[in-house]
């Protein structure tokens, strides 16, 4: 059993997440080349990209469902792509992933979706998970809000119950699928705090995937630029700032021209148009 | 001419293929279900949840049409008997074509386009709305957590829906034959009795509706499963899972049939 | 929706269900009525049981007393065997005949019993002395097409020794 024999062996590495020469095709088509990526245990890391670079891809592979073409992919120790099914979902235990949309269980009322993973893990008696559960919502502002249903909550209040949701195992990993999307200002700025407060407190490792860079970049310790499925540029928000790399210049200050072009290819326009010569 | 011909041709070859394959990924899927269905047996209350989805909340459509059914089965039965002057075989042939057929087959059949459906949309949903990845990732199965006891729920729902369907029919029958128009309530009874069989017609028609409510069960929670996570995948799916049911219905209806009652 | 409600709306569900399983097994079917328990058995021979099949009615004056529990072949005598299963409430005398019936022209066959004067009951396992078979509508039919050309034969013949 890996967990308490290779403890020793996992806090040599100060990296909780180590990716080297990771590459990754959907059958023919290659997405994701030679990525080399790093999270540091207790940092929050951004991966940023434009749509379609492979982000979520990535994602998926660090949480396991799918498994890199080349190359290896290190959690806490562990390479991902020996591990079977049931060595997966043990590691998942420790792991937590917030959807793009907060994914909640739609037939069962916030309380039950932040005491799912507790009822199907542990045996704890019911008064201790109903302790631990409003602990959780408490933590992100909605332990008022424990018996509505998913339906009737706004899309900021939902991202916060997953949130709830996907601490209740105190996990050392936290996986977020563009969790500023479709946020109103107010709801953005709390759950990016929200998630630096917790990745600090909880102690965690937090990934976050965004397009987002204005707030990202106020929270995060690390962060990657994808472009067309390789890493163009990395480093800390104070460095991404000052590049003056063209791609990472033109995302950050959301320019409509620079490396990544407006027009979709294209034949010529006035051949389009029928006025060609 | 001569291309287009080929091409519809390998059209229906390739269409042919497709099919096979899925009744094969569907048998997989069914094996699966099958493999992981003792945790929801030790937590049963998941079980009773779904009975009360495919079985309750279909209470009222199956006690309607089994009434109605009966009752039609009746009048139509009493004016075919009546020229022959054996109006006291009216309740022979109101019970056996209900327990025999009527019940489980029709029962089924809004089965299929009540619950099936739902199944296959709820399913569907929970996968177009990463529902079903986020258990995933939860490190919960989503085949034994939700697949499982959706699965026993509406194979425990299907007889026990039929046998109403039956006995709802029945008493509709009765109402029009001996209520309605005067048939003799005795005969109307013992005539019943004599000629229904608790093996042949009762056991046969409570296994033929166990059998529908695992098929059905099963194309329903397969096509939810399978179905592109987009509103367009699920709302096809949705149809499909009708369709395919009903089709699946009537055609192991035929088999079970030659094999009971003809003892092919 | 609450858990308890669910599992009350459930449970009367299901009741409901078994309780349909048992209107059709006892009302509709045949499953009630006699209890073999509650039976003795009585065998009678027959050289034709036409279209009897097991679980038909015993009846006695047209009332239902028993079923049709058995049917057999004797390869010695060629006859067939049937065993009844008669209600204990009904016992009959040891001379009662048997007879196949058939319940309208084309209905169902059935057995008629018909009680006979002796003092000692039928006890379990008893054979019964005097059997009627089924009339085979075949047969009789030939019968009568026989005995009419016999007759007209008859006829003809006479016509012919007056003249
Ligand atoms: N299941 C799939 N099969 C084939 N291609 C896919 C699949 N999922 C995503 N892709 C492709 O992989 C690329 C990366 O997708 P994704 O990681 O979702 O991008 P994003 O950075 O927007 O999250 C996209 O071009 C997408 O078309
Ligand atoms: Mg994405």
């Amino acid at each position: 059993m890996w967990p308490p024999n290779n403890k020793s062996l996992n806090s040599v590495s100060d990296n909780l997440i180590e990716i080297r020469d990771l590459s990754f095709t959907y059958g023919q088509r290659l997405v994701l080349k030679d990525i080399n990526l790093s999270a540091r245990r207790g940092q929050v890391i951004a991966i940023m990209g434009n749509s379609g670079c492979g982000k979520t891809t990535l994602l998926r592979l660090i949480g396991g469902a799918l498994k890199p073409t080349s190359g290896s992919l290190l959690v806490d120790g562990v390479d991902m792509s020996q591990l079977d099914q049931a060595g997966l979902y043990r590691l998942r235990r420790r792991m937590g992933m917030l959807f793009q949309f907060g994914a909640l269980f739609t037939d069962m009322s916030v309380f039950d979706n932040v005491a799912f993973q507790l009822r199907e893990h542990t045996n704890l008696p019911e008064e201790m998970i109903r302790d631990l559960v409003f602990m959780k919502l408490n933590a992100v502002g909605l332990r008022g809000a424990h018996d509505l249903m998913p339906s009737e909550l706004s899309g900021g209040m939902s991202r916060r119950v997953a949130l709830a949701r996907s601490i209740a195992l105190d996990p050392m990993l936290i996986l977020y699928d563009e969790p500023f999307a479709g946020l109103d200002p107010i709801s953005l700025g709390v759950t990016g705090n929200l998630i630096r407060r917790l990745t600090d407190t909880l102690g965690m490792t937090s990934v976050v995937v965004t397009h987002d860079v204005q707030e990202s970049l106020k929270m995060v310790d690390y962060v990657y630029f994808v472009s067309d499925g390789v890493i163009e540029a990395q480093g800390t928000p104070a460095e991404i700032k000052a590049s003056r790399l063209p791609y990472v210049h033109q995302f950050v200050h959301g320019e409509e021209n620079g490396p990544v072009p407006f027009h979709y290819p294209a034949p010529d326009y006035a051949a389009d148009l029928g006025l060609a010569a | 001419m001569m291309e287009a011909l080929l091409d519809s041709i390998r059209g229906i070859g390739r269409r042919t293929v497709n099919r096979v394959s899925r009744m094969g990924v569907a048998a997989r899927f069914f094996l699966l279900v099958f493999l992981h269905s003792g945790p929801s047996f030790r937590r049963f209350h998941l079980i009773v949840r779904e009975i009360f989805t495919a079985g309750v909340l279909s209470l009222i459509i199956i006690l309607v049409s089994g009434l109605f059914v009966g009752m039609v089965l009746g009048l139509q039965g009493y004016e075919t008997l009546q020229t022959y002057g054996s109006e006291e075989a009216l309740g022979v042939l109101v019970s056996l074509s209900l327990v025999r057929e009527l019940g489980p087959v029709v029962a089924a059949l809004l089965f299929a386009s009540r619950a099936g459906s739902a199944i296959t949309a709820e399913i569907g949903l929970m996968k177009a709305t990463e529902q079903i990845a986020a258990m995933e990732m939860m490190a919960v199965d989503p085949i034994a957590r939700v697949v499982a006891p959706r699965f026993w729920g509406a194979v425990i729902s299907m007889p026990l829906l039929a046998a109403l369907f039956s006995a709802m029919g029945v008493l509709g029958g009765y109402l029009v034959g001996v209520v309605l128009i005067g048939v003799d309530e005795g005969s109307f009874w013992s005539q019943m009795q004599a000629a229904v069989d608790f093996k042949e017609d009762i056991l046969n028609g409570v296994i033929k509706s166990v059998v529908f409510g695992v098929a059905v069960t099963t194309i329903a929670l397969f096509e939810g499963y399978d179905a592109p996570p987009t509103a367009e995948g699920v709302s096809r799916a949705t149809t499909r899972t009708v369709v395919t049911s009903s089709l699946a219905i009537l055609g192991l209806d035929f088999v079970l049939t030659a094999f009971m009652f003809r003892g092919v | 929706m609450q858990r308890a409600t669910l599992d009350l709306w459930v449970g009367f569900f299901v009741v409901a269900g078994v309780a349909a399983i048992l209107f059709l097994a006892l009302k509709v079917g045949n499953l009630g009525g006699f209890d073999s328990s509650e039976t003795y058995a009585v065998k009678a021979s027959f050289d034709n049981i036409g279209g009897l099949k097991a679980r038909a009615p015993v009846k006695s004056a047209g009332v239902v007393v028993g079923r049709v529990a058995e049917i057999g072949f004797d390869p010695k005598t060629y006859e067939a065997t049937v065993t009844l299963a008669v209600s204990t409430h009904y016992p009959f005398p040891k001379d009662s005949s048997a007879s196949i019936m058939t319940s309208g022209l084309l209905g169902e066959q059935y057995i008629a019993l018909e009680a006979g004067g002796d003092e000692k009951m039928l006890v379990n396992g008893d054979m019964l002395k005097i059997t009627q078979g089924a009339v085979v509508l075949e047969n009789l039919i030939g019968q009568f097409l026989y005995n009419k050309s016999d007759s007209t034969a008859d006829a003809a013949g006479a016509e012919q020794a007056a003249q």
